[in-house]
């Protein structure tokens, strides 16, 4: 009787141990996931002040309908989006790999520079948004100061839409560039060296060997990092809402130039206390992100291994 | 930033966790009650003397930037969780927040006569539950630089630069011949949008009517303020720098503009941005009369352990006898009238300002100010006014097209 309970009992052990040991990521999950999904998606149904919630009344698909079909400044805004996502992610993954190249030599001080191109991924976004928002300044800033040495004129970056994407962009890339190369970096070193060694005795040049072996063999991480890039684009919030602090911060310029689709949300949510509409905003941004990342999954997966 | 949803929801954790921490009792015994601000209120010394006449009580306060603080107020009374014991209101979202009066402590109308009509009644909600107690209001002057002044040829005595510009025509006017002497680098006016709100501020309507339906688009005199701004910045008046940014406050260090418009908060936040300036600013009158920009209450959320003390401590920071006190170490002016003729404000002059009668300045503002009413969304509404006017100060569109745009995005 008792060998027989053991028994059993170690037979689920091996049956439901498992199951508890990776449900606390689910029940986290479930709990900052999966719950606020839901919520927000009950909460885009209604038209709800964000102080208010016992006023809400159910208006069912009203907020979307208004926001696809009577909102120019939400096209405007998933057009910005998809602007700084094709600025942010494309060079960083460029950069990305040419980094992790340079850093796969035998340098003086290898691990100090694979060590310091993550530093700025560890820096904090608000103290890199301030910076950089000071080295874009109109007046007083160091690019414009060196634009002006070298006999160009001054940009006013905030102003028009290309130069303030171009300043935005120039932080994420900086962020995050070296976050990627040290992925790349760790993939490349598993690449056998009797692969090259065969490409040399054929004659490639250094630059075939790049292009024609390292790449191609890169692929599943570079499809993690442009999918992971693009998850992470598609919501730009601090930076745009830091490249212009101010009482108006939220609108993204003077004419909503660099306003991204979150930081809309963000206008709706927590200025103007729309929090049915900011919802709506969120989901169809969800949307948007889980199509933009499926393209560009598939653009990745392109990578030949011929 | 891929990080957002972590970082946010652990910034989220952290101030409960510390609004937990500070919402209960103290330790030692005490009471403590946290207060949230923006800016300067010129409350630290109050402190102090408060948790010495009231030893059971420990007053922590937190300031945020003007946007970040309201921002969050919201955020924290939305979850229910969060916010300070006492909480500061802008006038430019005092309406929001009123819309929503069960969130807030009901206040006692027994203070009632402390305050200038308008502004008590501008915190009264709809069904007439008082929201928060005022602090102060902000009143309008011109606060300019005499070392510029002088540098451009026109003359610094406050007096006569009052003299100069009785009419914002005359001051755009005045603005052309400073232009024409000025040292380099150095513009009229910081930015379009300040001197707008100033305008704004004296107009009798604003963006509202009394029914809450936005009048912006035929308002006649906020369409003539308009033109003569876009037409001052078209004349190379303007620094073009948006007021409360960082390029802004390096305006103030760097000597790009020799005139703004000073609500008397403003002179606290020059004092802040640029304390190497002292002595060269002095004030004169506005153009135009009497206006008013911005000014605060005291609000009590709901929420709170404490609401009680916290009331208390509320009523006795915005109390005739602290408000002078703030008045004369930070300069906010009093919105309890019984003050305007009291010596020590009347009388104060301000070293900063080059000894500028700052007491008389505006009290005189004070009285002469006809109160104006404030719609629901009066504050995004400044916002917006305020970009049109960046639209045109950035060459990105005309005057008429930028205001027809702002008409338009308004009354959506």
């Amino acid at each position: 009787m008792k060998t027989d309970w053991r028994e059993r009992r170690h037979r689920w052990d091996l049956r439901y141990a498992p199951y508890a040991y990776v449900a606390p990521y689910f029940l986290l999950f479930g709990v900052f996931g999966l719950f606020p999904l839901l919520y927000t998606a009950w909460v885009s149904l209604q038209d709800r002040n964000l102080l208010d919630g016992d006023a809400a009344t159910f208006v069912g698909i009203d907020n979307y309908v208004a926001l696809l079909t009577a909102d120019p400044y939400f096209w405007n805004a998933m057009g910005n989006t998809l602007s700084l996502w094709l600025l942010t992610t494309v060079p960083q993954i460029l950069f990305a790999l040419g980094i992790a190249q340079l850093l796969n030599r035998r340098l003086r001080g290898r691990t100090f520079f694979r060590m310091g191109v993550l530093l700025p991924n560890i820096t904090s976004v608000a103290a890199v948004a301030i910076i950089f928002a000071q080295l874009f300044g109109r007046d007083f800033g160091l690019i414009n100061w060196a634009l002006e040495l070298f006999g160009a004129g001054r940009i006013d970056w905030q102003a028009g839409t290309a130069s303030s994407h171009t300043a935005i962009a120039a932080m994420v890339v900086w962020r995050w560039t070296g976050y990627h190369a040290l992925i790349f970096l760790a993939s490349m070193q598993a690449i056998p060296t009797s692969v090259y060694e065969a490409a040399r005795l054929d004659g490639a040049t250094a630059w075939q060997q790049f292009w024609r072996i390292t790449v191609p063999m890169l692929r599943p991480q570079i499809i993690f990092s442009t999918v992971i890039a693009t998850a992470g684009n598609m919501r730009l919030l601090a930076e745009p809402l830091l490249f212009n602090p101010g009482a108006g911060a939220e609108t993204g310029g003077s004419d909503r130039q660099f306003q991204t689709a979150a930081l809309y949300l963000y206008e709706y949510g927590f200025k103007k206390f729309d929090f049915g509409y900011a919802s709506a905003i969120a989901w169809l941004l969800v949307i948007a992100t889980v199509a933009i990342t499926g393209l560009s999954y598939l653009a990745a997966r392109r990578i030949r291994t011929d | 930033m891929r990080r957002t949803p972590t970082l946010v929801g652990a910034a989220l954790l952290a101030t409960a966790l510390v609004a937990t921490a500070c919402g209960g009792d103290a330790s030692d015994g005490k009471t403590r009650i946290t207060i949230g601000l923006f800016g300067n209120f010129g409350y630290q010394q109050l402190f102090e003397e408060y948790e010495k006449a009231h030893p059971d009580i420990d007053i922590t306060d937190r300031t945020a930037s003007y946007s970040d603080h309201h921002k969050n107020l919201a955020a924290h009374l939305a979850t229910n969780n969060g916010a300070a014991d006492i909480e500061a209101v802008d006038v430019g979202y005092i309406n929001q927040f009123k819309a929503n009066p069960g969130q807030f402590v009901e206040l006692s109308a027994d203070l009632k006569d402390r305050w200038l009509d308008w502004k008590w009644e501008a915190s009264l909600s709809k069904d007439g539950k008082q929201i928060g107690y005022g602090t102060d209001i902000g009143g309008l002057a011109i606060c300019y630089r005499r070392d510029l002044f002088e540098a451009a040829g026109l003359p610094a005595d406050r007096d006569q630069v009052s003299a100069m510009w009785p009419t914002w025509e005359k001051f755009m006017e005045t603005g052309k011949r400073f232009a024409a002497n000025a040292p380099a680098g150095a513009k009229f006016f910081d930015g379009g949008p300040t001197v707008l709100n100033a305008i704004v501020g004296q107009a009798p309507t604003g963006y509202y009517d009394k029914s809450d339906k936005i009048v912006v688009g035929d308002n006649a005199e906020i369409r003539k303020g308009w033109d003569l701004v876009a037409q001052g910045v078209a004349d190379g008046l303007s620094a073009g720098l948006l007021h409360s940014t960082p390029q802004w406050n390096t305006g103030f260090k760097q000597g790009q503009f020799a005139t703004l418009a000073c609500p008397a908060w403003m002179m606290a936040k020059i004092k802040d941005q640029a304390p190497e300036t002292s002595g060269k600013w002095d004030l004169a009158a506005v153009p135009g009369g009497g206006g008013n920009w911005g000014g605060s209450y005291l609000t009590v959320p709901k929420q709170g352990k404490n609401t009680d003390k916290a009331v208390a401590l509320a009523a006795w920071l915005t109390a005739p006898e602290q408000q002078a006190k703030v008045f004369a170490n930070a300069g906010l002016l009093p919105s309890a009238p019984k003050l305007y003729s009291e010596q020590s404000v009347a009388q104060k002059a301000d070293p900063f300002f080059n000894n500028a009668p700052v007491g008389k300045v505006f009290t005189d503002a004070a009285r002469a100010l006809k109160p104006q009413y404030q719609g629901p969304k009066a504050g995004d509404i400044q916002t917006e006014f305020g970009n049109a006017m960046q639209r045109v100060e950035q060459g990105k569109q005309s005057p008429g097209e930028s205001w027809d745009q702002f008409v338009r995005d308004v009354t959506r």
